[in-house]
């Protein structure tokens, strides 16, 4: 405030958007909280406001629910575990958790070993045409799933993989695949090629190479790529729709949509249970590797 | 090595190691089998099915009956059918408005988080939380925010003053567009915001200072140092998010599964209800193929902002 006074009311005029401290001294303290604070207060707000009321309306008792006028619909007193205790022991929901984790695991166990194989060879072995296939593989990132569920669902018939996990572990990996080669190559490209050429000076072969220089040296790389896929996976919608019938074999997602909303009676409580209680292992994974994720999405963006 | 030099000693297997040896050296050969796994699941699950669809709109395919070969049968149903093109309509709709939407405030995100602040990394953490929550959860979040009786929007609006009645959010027709298209931005910002973030942390600092001292005011800063420099950045982000806005299904679906009276239907949900609902395999694949042209359109942009971002950088790869 003091040096806000000093300074010409011309030079006062000057917000920055910068981060340098050589030119913070331009800025005080009442336009900061104007041009900044209030207004990401308020996008923050919106952004997780309805995690909040996604987290009370799961605590709150049913008749707080229904009725806004005679109880304070922001708050309760008397919190109760009535709808999670409903959902995990009326309903399968701890398979469905069960189905999800393991199909999310093993589509991105493939997809990370596919991937490892696929950016190595592009970016070291450099073989014939591996400019191509990276450029291909990139391209395979454009094409959404919705485009290809019809046919894949033909597809997946004829293999005889309708109703099982296995139809999507085996079909999420063409989302995954490409996104997490681009993301390992742009690692691997920073791996300095020196080393590799000693290695093979010593008559290391190139699997030792993988295996003992590049993979360990790329441990962030894959940290991020792992999360990232599995999100991707718990994430995942329409393929899981179309390609599972019976209840027992559903992910969260789905079986939220389709178990869950029973007529016009909407179950809004263990509704809200559910769909907490499906988000939280993603939001504990990503509160531990918060880092890994901002590189994994800025990363495969810059590549 | 030392069991090369073993082998090496003994003459008569010499010969057909070497040859294996060589094999296993050569990059092209290595290579192949290297790209086995990923290049198996992008073809038999990937361009596969990607022919295949095209093929399947030329079909009268149904569920559980192969189809034979219509011609541009579909195609011609899907032009003379008025909902195919409100449908049309509203996924345009639905992209570019909540595109832009993103774009801005995403951008405006961003460059606050660029200030130099405390607690900065928490923010930053807090604002992605959207993007790590999956779409159908915290759909359905909104879907109870947006309830016909119990909105808290409504009832905020209503206790403030603001409003008569219950807004009825899902159930009138432009309403229900603005709120699913709302629900999309929500969820796109983060992605925008974050990866935009990063852009705007490579730019050098001194750039700015040398153009305040020449007297910039702040949007000539942002117009002549920070856009020209993120505008790489800008375009792929903004690919992905047309890409993935254009074809968006799982918000759709669970907020209103397309209505009112086909108010919120997008391609993808209409070729979901077609084809998997209906059973109408074909129809539902002319559907996605028509989708095709945008996707192609949305991936050249993508290309050429690759390209533009090469030659200002002058890499070579």
């Amino acid at each position: 405030m003091t040096q806000a006074s000093v300074l010409p009311p011309k030079t006062r005029a000057r917000p920055a958007d910068d981060h340098s401290e050589g030119m913070s001294y331009l800025q005080n303290v009442p336009r900061r909280i104007v041009t900044l604070w209030i207004p990401l207060l308020i996008i923050c707000f919106v952004l997780l406001f309805p995690f909040y009321w996604m987290a009370l309306t799961a605590v709150k008792p049913d008749e707080q629910l229904l009725d806004l006028n005679r109880y304070n619909p922001f708050w309760t007193w008397n919190p109760t575990l009535k709808h999670i205790e409903k959902l995990l022991f009326e309903t399968q929901y701890p398979r469905w958790l069960w189905n999800t984790m393991y199909v999310a695991m093993g589509a991105t166990t493939l997809s990370i070993i596919s991937s490892v194989f696929a950016a190595y060879a592009i970016v070291r072995l450099r073989y014939k045409g591996a400019q191509w296939v990276g450029g291909l593989i990139f391209m395979a990132y454009l094409v959404p799933p919705s485009i290809l569920f019809i046919p894949l669902s033909t597809v997946v018939f004829q293999y005889g993989l309708f109703d099982s996990p296995m139809a999507l572990i085996l079909t999420y990996p063409t989302i995954l695949i490409p996104f997490s080669t681009w993301l390992l190559m742009g690692y691997f490209k920073t791996i300095p090629f020196e080393l590799e050429e000693c290695a093979l000076i010593d008559g290391a072969s190139r699997w030792q190479i993988l295996t003992k220089i590049v993979l360990p040296l790329a441990i962030p790389g894959l940290i991020s790529a792992f999360i990232f896929c599995f999100t991707l996976c718990w994430n995942e919608f329409i393929y899981a729709l179309t390609f599972l019938s019976s209840t027992q074999h559903k992910t969260v997602p789905v079986a939220i949509v389709n178990e869950f909303v029973d007529g016009d009676i909407y179950r809004w409580g263990s509704l809200m249970a559910g769909a907490l209680a499906g988000s939280l292992p993603l939001v504990v994974l990503y509160a531990f590797f918060v880092e890994h994720y901002v590189s994994a999405m800025t990363g495969a963006v810059k590549e | 090595m030392s069991d090369d030099a073993m082998v090496a000693r003994i003459k008569p297997a010499r010969r057909e190691t070497t040859s294996w040896e060589r094999l296993k050296a050569n990059r092209n050969w290595l290579g192949f089998w290297f790209m086995v796994p990923a290049m198996a699941f992008l073809i038999l699950f990937l361009a596969y099915p990607l022919i295949l669809g095209v093929w399947l709109s030329f079909t009268d395919a149904r569920i559980g009956r192969p189809g034979v070969f219509v011609g541009i049968e579909n195609y011609e149903w899907l032009a003379g059918d008025t909902n195919f093109w409100l449908v049309v309509f509203n996924t345009l709709f639905y992209t570019l408005v909540a595109s832009v939407v993103k774009f801005a405030v995403g951008l405006y995100l961003a460059l606050l988080l660029n200030e130099r602040m405390p607690f900065k990394a928490m923010i930053r953490a807090v604002v992605l939380i959207p993007f790590i929550v999956p779409t159908v959860l915290s759909a359905i979040a909104f879907w109870w925010i947006y309830d016909s009786q119990f909105s808290i929007v409504s009832w905020s609006l209503r206790n403030l003053g603001l409003i008569e009645g219950n807004i009825n959010f899902l159930g009138d027709t432009w309403n229900a567009r603005w709120s699913v298209i709302f629900a999309n931005v929500w969820r796109g910002i983060p992605f925008i915001a974050i990866t935009l973030l990063a852009g705007l942390q490579t730019v050098s600092p001194s750039l700015y200072e040398a153009a305040t001292i020449d007297g910039a005011n702040s949007w000539q800063r942002f117009r002549y140092i920070t856009y020209p420099l993120l505008t790489p950045i800008i375009a792929v982000v903004m690919t992905f998010s047309v890409l993935f806005t254009f074809t968006d299904f799982q918000l759709i679906w669970v907020l209103t599964r397309g209505g009112p009276v086909n108010a919120t239907h997008l391609m993808a949900t209409l070729s979901y209800q077609r084809a998997i609902l209906g059973g109408n395999l074909g129809e539902g694949a002319a559907i996605s193929t028509a989708m095709i042209p945008f996707l192609f359109a949305a991936i050249m942009i993508s290309w050429f902002g690759l390209q533009r971002r090469k030659w200002q950088q002058g890499e070579d790869n």
